[in-house]
């Protein structure tokens, strides 16, 4: 029997090419002008789990919560060679800070049920926070082993990976089911010619009933294009916080205690270059200056 | 986040707008192959669709993780030690990447793993993965091998190799040229012969062979004793082993990424392909006609970058207060290089487009059970495809020298420096116009073809496809210049001197491809209106070029035949 791998992906916004319009007037991110992409230690994440389907021959699952819009990131991950995907999509769920979401997820993860790992990029470039792989873990109470590189060894009960420390590494050894959040320390494969043909009509539910351009379908037209779709293993699972037995008071903007106090639009202005001597004292200088006012150690 | 195929305009509109309906419908056995195949195209937009997703990932991989490592991978290049070649880290992760990508086996038909793309669509994913690394594409590339096998080998070599070149465990290298047969490839020497149970063995040395350090070998060696022509010679396959020794590795000038050895075979068990005898005269040639596009694409993608770097150069170097592309003299020659750029793409993807024809006929033929109109199709793109394949290689690869020469002009010192790329490009592209058949050899393959017209039928088809005031008068132009082409092949001809005849050959390829190129690009300018200024530079350099080429000819001054020792010896 093999083992049972599912990635948590999302879809973010590109905050790493950043144009003049990223923002609102309002000071919040203005989505529209920025292009959605996979995550980028999402895709870490997913690389591992697709190495250790290569070594251990483990099935991979790849579940994002999301707007409809984001079965595009479990398009991508199909294409990569993952082999289930699942959209945990609800208006119910929007809003949701990192509490929220890692309850969603571990209440999607329950459902699932036979889940041995699970595995996260360590943060998202939306949020940053590193919080939701950690909170996840501890709603499972299973363990989590945080700023992985990579997985030495997987066997029957427990595993082994290489991760992260500040000034070196620490070879870790956890039992299963475990929790893990990546770093960017593998390099993501490319997607597969072979998986891009056999998946590029793949689609969820939504997508189904709305489709891009079009005029959107009726329920019969719909349950009937995806009950082709299924039989074609092309229909993404789409779960809904009822599906997953989520408590409606713990998910979305109501489990949420995190409040936006205030959005501050900081301009940052150059000030004036410093000189410094390319000398032994005057690197001495610039060092100790970088050290008293905390940009160093 | 680069992308070597949406950032390339030409590119994208050659995809959009190379008609491949009639061979990818064949290639797909009218669609069906969707019922067997999933992700098999289900009709024409799909398979369209198909590519151009593909395409997309190849350039994203050519632009984000080859490209980078190019000049490294340059640096170092393949290595070799005890008798074993290693190739440069880099080298590895990019054949990795491609594998990842799932594009080692583009043209292999779906039953073995294959993604079944025609012969354009490949040569699309051969030309990004150049511009980004030459010599990749002489790794990438070998897949020709397999292809050959899939056309000519039997079912049960076809199940043993092809779905391991699919995913990419194996690499393939021909095994054509030796130490006194390179361009002589009739007079090959390496013997082949059976012990009584009728096992092949192969014995003898095999030189300039591009990444023998392979799995699996393609050789063309001698089967009939006693023969020194090309009749005696047939194909074999052989697999990497103790008895197959490389002796070394060459230290050339460009493509340092690929290791091009010198084999020794002692007694190397093999298999022959298909027929005896039918090793060079079918075969190899085939093989060879494939590679010579691919080399032409190399070559493209070579260019492709080397403009891009003398363009870039040009619009940031400032001298006299001025950036430099605002010089006449330097504009001309960027204007000039972006016309051979486009130029030499437009015939490798009408030449591909054909090869594809070619192909989907000559199945159907060898296999199948054709009408008497396809035989005729058959013999007709055979004979097109025979033609255009080598005055493409000709056209592409002496253009992208051209370009590369003019990069490092642009750069003017800085060019000549290594920190730059461009003479890397210059390097890596001096060796397209020689292997796989030297210009010189490539002219020797077309100039039959032109003096016998068997390209005329096709240029009138292009012409009748240019409307519009302006590209109209081009064309009646270039139709005049089809005139006086006719008039100088007859002239040729009737002096029955095969000296002058093989003295002009030259000439008169190079005006054939004038004329058809030129109507190439008219015809684009009509489907979009931002090439019209391409094509028309490009016809009135043409009609210059033309003419010039034209006089030799005429002149009949059979001068040079009589007395090249005087001035050759003094």
């Amino acid at each position: 029997m093999s083992k049972k791998v599912l990635v948590f992906v999302k879809q973010v916004p590109d905050t790493q090419n950043i144009t003049g319009d990223a923002m609102t007037p309002e000071g919040t991110v203005n989505r529209a002008a920025l292009p959605a992409i996979f995550n980028p230690e999402d895709l870490n994440a997913l690389e591992l789990a697709l190495q250790l389907k290569e070594r251990y021959g483990v099935h991979v699952t790849v579940a994002t919560m999301g707007m409809p819009a984001a079965a595009e990131v479990l398009r991508a991950s199909l294409y990569r060679g993952a082999d289930r995907a699942i959209l945990l999509t609800d208006r119910a769920l929007a809003g949701a800070d990192t509490l929220a979401t890692s309850y969603a997820l571990s209440c999607c993860v329950k459902k699932l049920g036979d889940i041995d790992l699970v595995l996260c990029g360590r943060q998202a470039i939306d949020g940053d926070t590193a919080q939701v792989g950690p909170q996840i873990a501890e709603k499972l109470a299973i363990p989590q082993l945080c700023y992985v590189e990579e997985v030495k060894d997987l066997d029957d009960k427990t595993i082994t990976v290489r991760r992260a420390i500040e000034g070196g590494y620490e070879i870790l050894n956890a039992p299963m089911p475990a929790l893990l959040t990546v770093i960017d320390a593998n390099d993501p494969r490319p997607m597969n010619a072979h998986n891009i043909m056999r998946f590029k009509n793949a689609r969820t539910k939504s997508e189904i009933a709305r489709p891009a351009g079009q005029t959107p379908l009726t329920p019969e037209e719909t349950a009937a294009k995806a009950a082709e779709l299924e039989r074609a293993g092309l229909l993404i699972e789409e779960w809904s916080a009822a599906d997953v037995n989520a408590a409606p008071e713990r998910v979305g903007f109501a489990g949420s205690p995190t409040k936006v106090k205030q959005v501050m639009s900081v301009v940052l202005t150059a000030s004036e270059a410093k000189q410094v001597e390319p000398t032994e004292a005057g690197i001495n200088e610039l060092i100790h200056e970088l050290i008293s006012d905390h940009t160093l150690g | 986040m680069g992308n070597f195929y949406s950032d390339n305009r030409d590119l994208v509109f050659t995809l959009k707008n190379l008609d491949l309906s009639e061979s990818v419908g064949m290639l797909e056995e009218n669609y069906t192959c969707s019922a067997k195949y999933p992700g098999a195209p289900v009709d024409f937009a799909d398979a369209l669709d198909n590519y151009e997703r593909v395409l997309s990932v190849v350039g994203e991989v050519s632009a984000d993780r080859i490209a980078p490592r190019s000049r490294e991978v340059d640096l170092h290049g393949a290595k070799f030690a005890d008798g074993v070649v290693t190739y440069d880290p880099l080298t590895v992760q990019n054949l990795k990447d491609l594998a990842a990508a799932g594009v080692m086996g583009v043209m292999l038909p779906h039953q073995y793993g294959g993604l079944n793309f025609p012969v354009s669509v490949y040569t699309m994913m051969t030309e990004m993965v150049s511009r980004a690394d030459a010599s990749l594409q002489n790794i990438f590339g070998l897949q020709d091998i397999a292809e050959t096998i899939s056309v000519f080998g039997d079912d049960a070599q076809k199940e043993e190799y092809l779905p391991r070149f699919a995913t990419g465990e194996f690499d393939g290298a021909m095994d054509l040229t030796e130490p006194d047969y390179g361009s002589d490839l009739p007079g090959v020497r390496l013997r082949a012969w059976q012990d009584a149970d009728g096992n092949w063995f192969l014995n003898g040395m095999k030189r300039f062979i591009t990444n023998g350090c392979a799995q699996v070998h393609l050789v063309l060696a001698r089967s009939e004793e006693g023969t020194s022509d090309a009749r005696g010679l047939s194909m074999f396959i052989a697999e990497k082993c103790p008895q197959l020794v490389v002796r070394r590795i060459e230290d050339k000038m460009g493509i340092h990424g690929v290791a091009t050895c010198e084999l020794q075979f002692n007694d190397v068990p093999a298999k022959l392909v298909g027929q005896r005898r039918m090793g060079l005269i079918r075969y190899v040639m085939s093989l060879m006609n494939g590679a010579r596009v691919a080399i032409s694409a190399q070559a493209v993608g070579i260019a492709e970058a080397a403009y891009r770097e003398a363009r870039k150069y040009a619009s940031e170097r400032e001298q006299f207060k001025s950036t430099i592309d605002k010089f006449p003299a330097i504009y001309s020659m960027l204007s000039s290089m972006k016309c051979k750029l486009t130029a030499s793409r437009a015939l490798l993807y009408e030449t591909t487009r054909i090869v594809d024809l070619r192909n989907v006929y000559s199945h159907i033929v060898d296999h199948g059970t054709p009408t008497p109109e396809q035989r005729q199709l058959k013999k007709y793109y055979e004979r097109v495809a025979a033609q255009l394949t080598p005055m493409c290689k000709a056209l592409c690869t002496e253009s992208a020298n051209q370009i590369a020469y003019d990069t490092i002009q642009i750069h003017g010192g800085t060019g000549y420096m290594r920190d730059f790329n461009a003479e890397r490009y210059y390097r890596d592209a001096r060796i397209t116009n020689i292997y796989e058949g030297t210009t010189q050899l490539q002219v020797v393959a077309a100039i039959g073809g032109v003096i016998q017209r068997h390209l005329d039928t096709r240029i009138n088809e292009v012409a009748a496809e240019i409307t519009g005031d302006k590209a109209v008068a081009l064309k009646d132009k270039l139709m005049a210049l089809l005139d006086k082409q006719h008039e100088a092949v007859g002239f040729v001809s009737s002096l029955k001197n095969p000296a002058y005849h093989d003295m002009m050959a030259r000439n008169l390829v190079e005006m054939e491809t004038i004329i058809f190129v030129g109507l190439l690009l008219l015809r684009d300018g009509v489907k979009c209106a931002d090439r019209a200024p391409v094509a028309e530079r490009y016809v009135l350099n043409g009609i210059n070029d033309f003419n010039q080429r034209y006089a030799q000819v005429m002149s009949g001054d059979v001068t040079l035949i009589a007395n090249n020792r005087d001035i050759i010896d003094y």
